[in-house]
């Protein structure tokens, strides 16, 4: 679904990844995890297409398209979802209205008829359930005013809305109090199918107890320095990522 | 009708004494300064004395002060038989400072001369660096201060013939502030000109503090201006504190030139002062470059004190700040014009601009006009401006405290005041002035008599 | 104008905002401006140029009594005197006023009894306007009045409006009917020397809108003048008088629309307000004169006066506005709080593309005691153009107690136009608290890649978070100006990004 071959980022003139290779296949469930400042969230953004980071070298396809080819909103219409580390507030414009926008774009893309409003407001009730949200977020201008956990549920609701073939959750669980965590979780984990993947970027291993990855790479200095199962998670909790910087003779 | 007579009448007079004494002002003086006087007399004809009409001095009228006025010009030194550096004498231990003295706009040879500077810094007569070190000021010289923007520039190059010279050389850092003390001092009724120029290099530092002064009960006019080159990270901190009585009209211009990474502080302090004009321009010419912009006015009685910036960003990346606040009792005015104005290439401009006002009486009054002009979209800008009174509830929470009625408001004025003085970054003048503020707000300092100096023991 | 109009006001405002947001979208494809028509109506004109004569034809045209005439005569000698004022951020070409036709009004002037007597030709201007009045007044409950060329063609409503004693009538109507209203209240709010295009309104406006709402008296129903210039080489100088007797309450709306042409056209109106003893005025405009074209050729210059005096106690005026048309736009809806108590707000959202330009804003004077003043100014601007903010707080020392917040924001998209904002603060006693707050940013670009990543284009996202960042003042806006309002905002901005 995904394959990035030898990726190179560059942020304000500093080179951040430096070699990445990653391949995510339909039903598997990524955790890249690493030290701060390791360029986690610079792969999420540069997955994403955002204009700050500029690729100087490698190849990302998605479900076989070039995705430096894509302008960011057609990477989202083709089904890649960010979750946002630190999602913006846009005052003034309806969570109703944006979701409906967005929803919208996405099946035109796919020529599939817009949903009418009343039709949207029963998709809406649906995932809100499904996911837990708090009804009257969506009332809201989107983000504004919203705590941290709800902003990240927020983002899951969103993710529930757009059925994404591959979520990128960035650091998704920073800032989470153990209930919204919990909440977070079972909302990927319910939208997790064997058609969809997931790559959860994260610091910490607590968010693995709640949704198991298949494979865990460690992400420092640009590069992918360590790949295995969901065990190396554990490893590196209890022996930090100094251990990574030990082996690699550092 | 009548004050469109005075105007003409006064701008007549005015473009009179030029013609009458020119002689006199131009004796000695190498021709290409002569040279501007008579395009800074067309500027100033063609402006006219500032007046409501004029939209840069709306807040302030000059019309009656310039229509009634027929004071001395000192075309020449007075000659005091004093050594004013005796008078004084400011080697007090805990507040170091190269003393420069400056009687009635004109540098005061007999007291500078035992002053020397390090590293090769010049301090010296202004009339004598337009002569000797022509090829350095004609670079400057009515270039950062052109004629014809505003008419109080244009009278001061009209008739401008000394002041203070400062070179302070490529990366040299004078450790030592600078003092320029300015003397008002004259039997009769007296009209000044004063021009200054500075020069800090590429990479110096310097810090100035400019303290105005009348020693005598007659009226005064003091055009005083500044012009002002910061080369590349040059830092210069300049502190005016303007203490004159309230016959004393003070007319001061600062225009600044800032190169790439240099960066500016001023504050300007108002005490006291009969009609208190400063303009002040800063040309944000070179990327990285920043302005930190300050004021405080106090003022009671009559007085009038009206600050106007206009910074200018003319190259990307450069910052800018202002912070001016007026507190006004009795029947004072006050005046703010901040403009803000961002250049079409001036990209990743950061400028901000606040104007805090208290009015402690109905017939006190103040007049804000912050502006920006904004000409690209990639800039961060904000201005804010306020007129009220001391918070009601703060005032309680005080009074709760047990505090009477009449310390909490000074303790809640003072604590207004204090975040601009908090901008004064050399530690023992910012007590000073500190100290001073207190006084003043608790009336004790109705009028400085004597020198800074004074005050500040 | 194509204005949805609510049919039953409890039916889901959401649903049709939903929908409308929908249709929003589809449109950004649309590139021109959508009025730019012109009517074959006959249009009744007299020469071009002004002197007295001219007024004097205009007044007898009229039938005007001749205390109107002495009003319009004193206005132009006044006028003669008076210069063109220059402090704007605006560059004005001259104006030939000597070129101008100062009075055109539609030949059929006799007055209606049923829709079906209207010139069929003007009935299908008003539908591509939007405003099918037919099925307006069975369906909508908004009364129009709707002038094209300065003559007010045809009110619908007045009956329903007339039994509560409410006087809804074009200007030359209220004249013959209501002389002495006009005789007392005319040039109170605007006197003729008020200003430059004032003088030039009072001495040769042709028609308006009048509206008098009695003691007690809560209009039941929106009031609404659309405002069209068709005629070539005319200026239009409506003239409007809003008069609220003690303790009523009116909405007004105001929309204008003019025909894409090469030249410039002059619009100077003048609309004045006066609020009795707690009376209420509510005054919403949604401006989209023609602006011109893309490389600032012809366009509307536009310079009107507004001015609302809340006379009474505890009166309240409120002015909304969207401006998103004209090329020269020069306004400052202000409002003199005289009353102790009052209050006044002002409500602005003003777009400039292209090579348009806009020198708006308000002004607050503050003469009665408790007086209160809102600010609230959304500047947008786009392309090459010049987008300005001017205001003017005043508290005189006799207002105890007054209290003003004023917020200024200019969001910027391009780097070849210019935000400036100029307020001016002047206040006289100790117990009044004023507030002015200004910001000046660009678009957020985070808030556009948000937006992508869910899928939204870029353009669509602009328009969306442009629409969020006015949404504060839209949403003072009556529900139908809303709708019309935020897909102004949309459509004037195409093609302004790159």
């Amino acid at each position: 679904m995904l394959v990035i071959k030898d990726l190179y980022a560059k942020v304000e003139g500093k080179d951040i990844l430096k070699g990445i290779n990653l391949t995510v296949n339909a039903g598997e469930v990524h955790a890249i995890m690493g030290p701060n400042g390791s360029g986690k969230s610079t792969l999420a953004n540069v997955l994403a297409g955002h204009s700050n980071f500029e690729v100087t070298h490698g190849s990302v396809t998605f479900n076989g398209k070039d995705i430096f080819e894509m302008s960011p909103d057609v990477r989202a219409k083709e089904g890649l979802f960010l979750s946002f580390q630190y999602p913006v507030e846009i005052p003034g414009v309806s969570m109703v209205n944006f979701l409906k926008t967005a929803v919208n774009e996405h099946r035109k893309y796919r020529n599939e008829k817009e949903l009418s409003a009343g039709d949207f407001l029963k998709l809406m009730r649906e995932k809100k359930a499904m996911v837990q949200i708090d009804s009257q977020l969506t009332n809201r201008s989107v983000n504004e005013g919203f705590s941290g956990g709800e902003k990240k549920k927020n983002e899951i609701f969103q993710m529930a809305m757009l059925e994404p073939k591959l979520a990128i959750l960035d650091e998704t669980d920073s800032g989470l109090d153990i209930d919204a965590l919990r909440i977070v979780s079972n909302g990927v984990n319910m939208l997790k199918s064997k058609d969809n993947a997931t790559i959860l970027v994260t610091h910490y291993q607590r968010l693995l107890d709640y949704i198991v990855p298949d494979f865990v790479h460690v992400l420092y200095e640009g590069r992918i320095v360590k790949s295995a199962g969901k065990e190396l998670a554990l490893e590196l909790e209890a022996k930090g990522y100094d251990w990574i910087k030990k082996e690699l003779g550092e | 009708m009548a004050d469109v007579l005075e105007k003409i009448s006064a701008v007549q007079r005015i473009s009179g004494l030029l013609d009458n004494n020119l002689s006199k002002i131009e004796e000695g003086l190498p021709a290409w300064v002569n040279q501007i006087r008579q395009p800074a007399l067309k500027a100033f004809q063609r402006m006219g004395i500032p007046g409501f009409r004029t939209e840069n001095y709306k807040y302030t009228d000059l019309t009656r002060l310039f229509g009634n006025e027929n004071f001395r010009r000192a075309y020449v030194p007075d000659d005091f038989e004093v050594d004013l550096s005796e008078v004084f004498s400011c080697d007090v231990p805990e507040f170091d400072t190269h003393l420069i003295l400056v009687v009635n706009g004109w540098y005061d040879e007999k007291s500078n001369r035992n002053t020397t500077y390090p590293d090769g810094v010049v301090v010296k007569s202004f009339r004598r660096a337009m002569i000797e070190n022509s090829d350095l000021v004609m670079n400057y010289y009515a270039k950062l201060a052109p004629v014809n923007e505003d008419p109080l520039t244009a009278l001061n190059t009209m008739f401008s013939q000394d002041g203070v010279f400062i070179h302070i050389p490529d990366h040299v850092h004078i450790s030592k502030p600078l003092q320029i003390i300015n003397i008002l001092r004259s039997e009769d009724d007296l009209y000044v000109t004063q021009r200054n120029l500075i020069i800090a290099g590429k990479n110096s530092q310097v810090k100035l503090m400019i303290c105005d002064h009348t020693l005598m009960p007659q009226q005064f006019i003091n055009n005083n201006l500044t012009e002002i080159q910061l080369g590349q990270d040059a830092v210069a901190d300049i502190y005016s504190i303007q203490n004159q009585h309230n016959k004393t009209a003070s007319l001061s211009g600062i225009y600044v030139h800032q190169e790439q990474g240099s960066q500016l502080v001023t504050n300007a302090i108002t005490l006291h002062g009969g009609i208190i004009r400063n303009n002040l321009k800063v040309l944000l010419d070179g990327e990285y470059a920043s302005a930190k912009i300050c004021g405080l006015a106090l003022s009671d009685k009559n007085q009038h004190v009206d600050n106007y910036t206009n910074i200018e960003h003319i190259k990307p990346n450069c910052e800018s700040n202002q912070l001016y606040k007026n507190i006004l009792d009795d029947n004072s005015t006050g005046g703010f014009t901040g403009r803000i104005h961002v250049l079409p290439y001036a990209v990743k401009t950061a400028a901000y601009q606040r104007n805090n006002n208290v009015l402690l009486t109905n017939a006190a009054r103040m007049n804000t006009k912050p502006q920006l002009v904004i000409d690209n979209d990639d800039v961060k800008c904000s201005h804010g401006a306020t007129v009220g009174r001391i918070n009601d509830e703060a005032l309680f929470y005080l009074q709760a405290r047990g505090i009477n009625e009449k310390e909490a408001r000074l303790m809640l004025m003072f604590a207004f005041a204090h975040e601009v003085l908090a901008e004064v970054k050399i530690e023992k003048l910012r007590d000073v002035i500190d100290k001073l503020v207190n006084k003043r707000l608790r009336g004790e300092v109705s009028k400085c008599h004597s020198c800074a100096m004074d005050c500040i023991r | 104008m194509s204005v949805l109009f609510v049919t039953g006001i409890n039916s889901s405002y959401f649903e049709i905002i939903m929908e409308d947001q929908n249709k929003l979208l589809n449109e950004v494809t649309q590139r021109d401006y959508r009025f730019g028509f012109v009517s074959d109506i006959e249009t009744d004109t007299i020469v071009k140029g002004l002197n007295e004569e001219v007024i004097r034809i205009i007044s007898a045209k009229k039938d005007e009594p001749e205390f109107m005439l002495e009003f319009r005569l004193k206005a132009y000698r006044r006028w003669l005197t008076m210069k063109m004022p220059e402090w704007a951020q605006l560059k004005v070409p001259e104006i030939d006023y000597q070129d101008i036709i100062f009075y055109a009004a539609p030949t059929q002037q006799a007055k209606y009894e049923s829709l079906n007597e209207v010139d069929p030709e003007l009935l299908r201007t008003f539908e591509k306007l939007g405003i099918p009045l037919e099925e307006q007044k069975m369906l909508s409950g908004v009364a129009v009045d709707a002038v094209i060329d300065s003559v007010s063609v045809k009110t619908t409503f007045k009956e329903t409006l007339a039994e509560r004693g409410i006087i809804f009538c074009s200007f030359s109507e209220a004249v013959k009917h209501h002389p002495d209203l006009i005789q007392k209240y005319l040039g109170m709010a605007v006197p003729i020397n008020d200003n430059y295009f004032a003088a030039l309104n009072s001495a040769v406006f042709s028609d308006g809108s009048f509206v008098y709402i009695p003691k007690g008296t809560r209009c039941p129903m929106e009031l609404s003048t659309y405002f069209r210039i068709n005629a070539q080489n005319t200026g239009q100088f409506e003239r409007t008088l809003i008069i609220a007797d003690d303790d009523s309450y009116v909405s007004y709306l105001e929309g204008c629309t003019a025909p894409m042409r090469d030249e410039n056209q002059l619009h100077a109106a003048v609309v004045e307000i006066i609020a009795l003893n707690r009376a209420e005025v509510k005054y919403s405009t949604v401006q989209n004169w023609y602006p011109g074209d893309k490389n600032g050729k012809g366009g509307i210059f536009n310079f009107v006066t507004k001015r609302g005096i809340c006379m009474g106690i505890a009166s309240k005026i409120f002015w909304n506005q969207v401006e998103t048309g004209s090329a020269i736009t020069w306004k400052y809806p202000s409002c003199v709080l005289m009353g102790d108590n009052s209050v006044a707000e002002f409500n602005s959202v003003a777009l400039t593309n292209n090579y348009q330009q806009a020198d708006t804003g308000t002004k607050m004077i503050h003469i009665g005691k408790n007086t209160k003043s809102t600010i609230v100014s959304k500047g947008i601007s786009a392309g090459h153009s010049s987008n300005s903010y001017r205001g003017l707080v005043r508290v005189a020392a006799k207002a105890e107690n007054a209290r003003n917040y004023s917020q200024c924001d200019s969001l910027l998209l391009g780097d070849s136009c210019g935000a400036h904002t100029f307020p001016y603060i002047e206040v006289g006693n100790s117990s009044s608290i004023i507030e002015h707050e200004a910001t000046t940013s660009k678009i957020g670009e985070d808030q556009i890649f948000y937006c992508n990543q869910r899928g939204i284009s870029t353009e669509d996202a602009i328009g969306m978070i442009v629409n969020g960042y006015a949404r504060e003042v839209i949403n003072k806006l009556p529900m139908e100006f809303a709708v019309e309002a935020q897909k102004l905002l949309q459509i004037s901005l195409e093609g302004s990004v790159g």
